[in-house]
């Protein structure tokens, strides 16, 4: 079968002649403003799932007025069918500081943190020994900048920006109002950059091949490549480098079964796509947008049970300070189960879609309001399997 | 073994005496005692001058900040979908006999606690779990098995 599948080598590539340390004090002899151009101009969208223009975040906290401001690296990784950030820790640990360093430059940071899952414990020694001696060499030349390390305790709602903040500031891990936004008062209060760990490598990889070769990747809504993290019905599970704005149904070729019935496109919280669309679904910002994680369901699989998965996930990681997901989520999952036992009729399916809606309005943060993707993506494509 | 109010003063020490300390301490405390005793959140209060009160609230909220007794090696298999796909209801199931306790329970020597946890971040090795901080990947029931029996082997030796 043809397959225009492009696979990349940015994140993990090991380049000796230009080592991550190397692109930081090359970088930083440059004006700031000119390599915030610089990531502008590549298209550069934040890869932790909202796709904010990581060029105008840094902007925005450059031009905020203050004596501290921080850079922090979201390493919370806790989407279900998510895995390439602990990889990119694992493997390129330097290139993700990098980026941190040359943020800290442009915005005028002088500390980073990295909050770290606690699910990845495991990685706390090698990376405090790799963030010494990183620091250490930051200091021998005169880069007035240094990386601490923090890490989680289980909670996946502190992955949202403001709720990570609350946590590193000894607090429940309770997502803020916004505004304001993490570039005008984030962790203290003060101006911060917050960006995924994939995000952060990236910056570093555009200021050392330039963001034309970025942007010749992808397509004009979804440039350069992203990690993805493949899992469930495949023979070949893992973490692929791949051109943003492919095609779902060649993406299927090359990683199904065979026999794949359905994708979820963005983990728990992403969208369900069922065969009939992978020919017109673009896996980018203009489609379905992804942190990464595409699940394969082949058709053995019940989705009534992934969708129960999905609802409890929520149910249990929704952090309960507001009433429209706390009791949404739970609703929603009791209202399947329901159905399912013919304790209430196929109809109130349709309650639940628009017990959803009210989510996605009323609900503070992303967890809340993107309960509905999931729930109205397998409801509106496999309803017959929820009901028998 | 140092008592848990020097425990405590002595991660204080090293954190810094402010709020934002309460995350590392608190882990801190997890990592020498298992969980966090009614003596070690009084301590923490008086120590980071903060009330008993916000410190239960936060320590309440983190699923690896336990607030009840668990045993030596905490056991967390992953419940979530792709894990769930490949087969993590039979390892439950045999480290749930062999263990003689309930997903929740600790077992009576207090060696060991059983618990499901959410996505752990290796889908594409699944079924997984982690025993305290080290990950195990690619797991039959078998394997989850002889893992346990190193663990309480180590614990006879220790
Ligand atoms: C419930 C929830 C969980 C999140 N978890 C993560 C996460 O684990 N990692 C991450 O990078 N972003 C996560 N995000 C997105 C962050 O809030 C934030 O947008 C992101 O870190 C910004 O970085 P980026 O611009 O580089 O993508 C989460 C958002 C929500 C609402
Ligand atoms: S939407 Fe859910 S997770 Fe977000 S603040 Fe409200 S209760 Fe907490
Ligand atoms: S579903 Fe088990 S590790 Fe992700």
């Amino acid at each position: 079968m043809e397959n225009n599948l492009k696979k990349v080598d940015i994140i993990f590539e090991i380049d000796d002649k230009c080592t991550p340390l190397d692109v930081v004090v090359k970088t930083l002899k440059r004006p700031a403003d000119e390599i915030i151009l610089d990531l502008i101009d590549s298209g550069l969208k934040g890869r932790g799932g909202a796709g904010f223009p990581t060029g105008l975040k840094w902007k925005f906290a450059r031009n905020e007025d203050s004596d501290v401001k921080y850079v922090i690296c979201n390493a919370d990784e806790g989407e279900p069918g998510t895995f390439k950030d602990r990889e990119i820790l694992d493997r390129v640990p330097e290139k993700i500081f990098t980026g941190m360093a040359i943020c800290g430059y442009v915005v005028g940071a002088k500390e980073g943190y990295i909050y770290l899952r606690g699910e990845y414990n495991f990685l706390l020694k090698p990376l405090t020994k790799k963030l010494e001696e990183y620091n250490l060499f930051l200091k021998k030349n005169n880069i007035d900048f240094n990386i601490y390390l923090k890490s989680g305790s289980g909670a996946y709602v502190c992955g949202e920006e403001s709720a990570l903040f609350e946590s590193m500031e000894g607090k429940r891990g309770e997502p803020r109002n916004k505004p304001p936004y993490p570039t005008v008062a984030g962790y203290n209060s003060k101006p911060t950059v917050i960006n995924n760990v994939e995000t952060l490598v990236y910056t570093t990889m555009i200021c050392r091949i330039g963001p034309e070769k970025f942007r010749e990747l992808g397509t004009k809504d979804s440039r350069g490549s992203k990690v993805f993290s493949v899992s469930g019905d495949t023979p070949v599970p893992g973490i692929y480098e791949l051109e943003l704005g492919m095609p779902l149904h060649e993406f299927v070729n090359e990683f199904g079964d065979g026999d794949v019935k359905a994708v979820q496109v963005g983990g728990a919280s992403g969208h369900c796509v069922p065969r009939k669309k992978f020919n017109d679904t673009i896996i980018g910002f203009e489609g379905i947008p992804t942190g990464g994680s595409m699940m394969i369901f082949n058709s053995s699989r019940s989705m009534y049970n992934v969708l129960h998965d999905y609802l409890e996930f929520f149910a249990e990681e929704s952090c309960g300070q507001c009433t429209p997901c706390r009791v949404g989520c739970q609703q929603l999952l009791k209202g399947i189960e329901a159905v399912k036992k013919g304790e209430r009729s196929p109809a109130y399916l349709d309650d639940l879609k628009k017990l959803t809606g009210t989510m996605k309005i009323a609900a503070k943060c992303g967890l809340g309001q993107s309960v509905g993707n999931p729930f109205n993506s397998i409801i509106d494509n496999f309803r017959e399997e929820i009901i028998y | 073994m140092l008592t848990t109010e020097a425990l405590v003063k002595e991660l204080v020490e090293k954190n810094g005496k402010t709020r934002n300390s309460l995350m590392p301490v608190l882990q801190g405390i997890v990592q020498k005692e298992h969980y966090l005793s009614e003596e070690a959140l009084l301590s923490v209060a008086r120590e980071l001058d903060l009330s008993a009160a916000d410190v239960y609230g936060t320590a309440s909220f983190y699923t690896f900040l336990d607030t009840v007794p668990r045993g030596k090696n905490i056991i967390r298999v992953c419940k979530t979908i792709t894990c769930h796909m490949k087969g993590k209801d039979e390892v439950i199931k045999v480290l749930s006999n062999a263990l003689k306790v309930k997903v929740g329970e600790t077992t009576h020597d207090k060696k060991f606690t059983l618990l499901t946890a959410n996505c752990l971040g290796w889908c594409h090795k699944g079924p997984v779990m982690l025993v305290n901080d080290e990950i195990y990947p690619d797991l039959t029931p078998q394997k989850a098995l002889e893992i346990i029996e190193e663990y309480a082997k180590e614990e006879k030796k220790a």
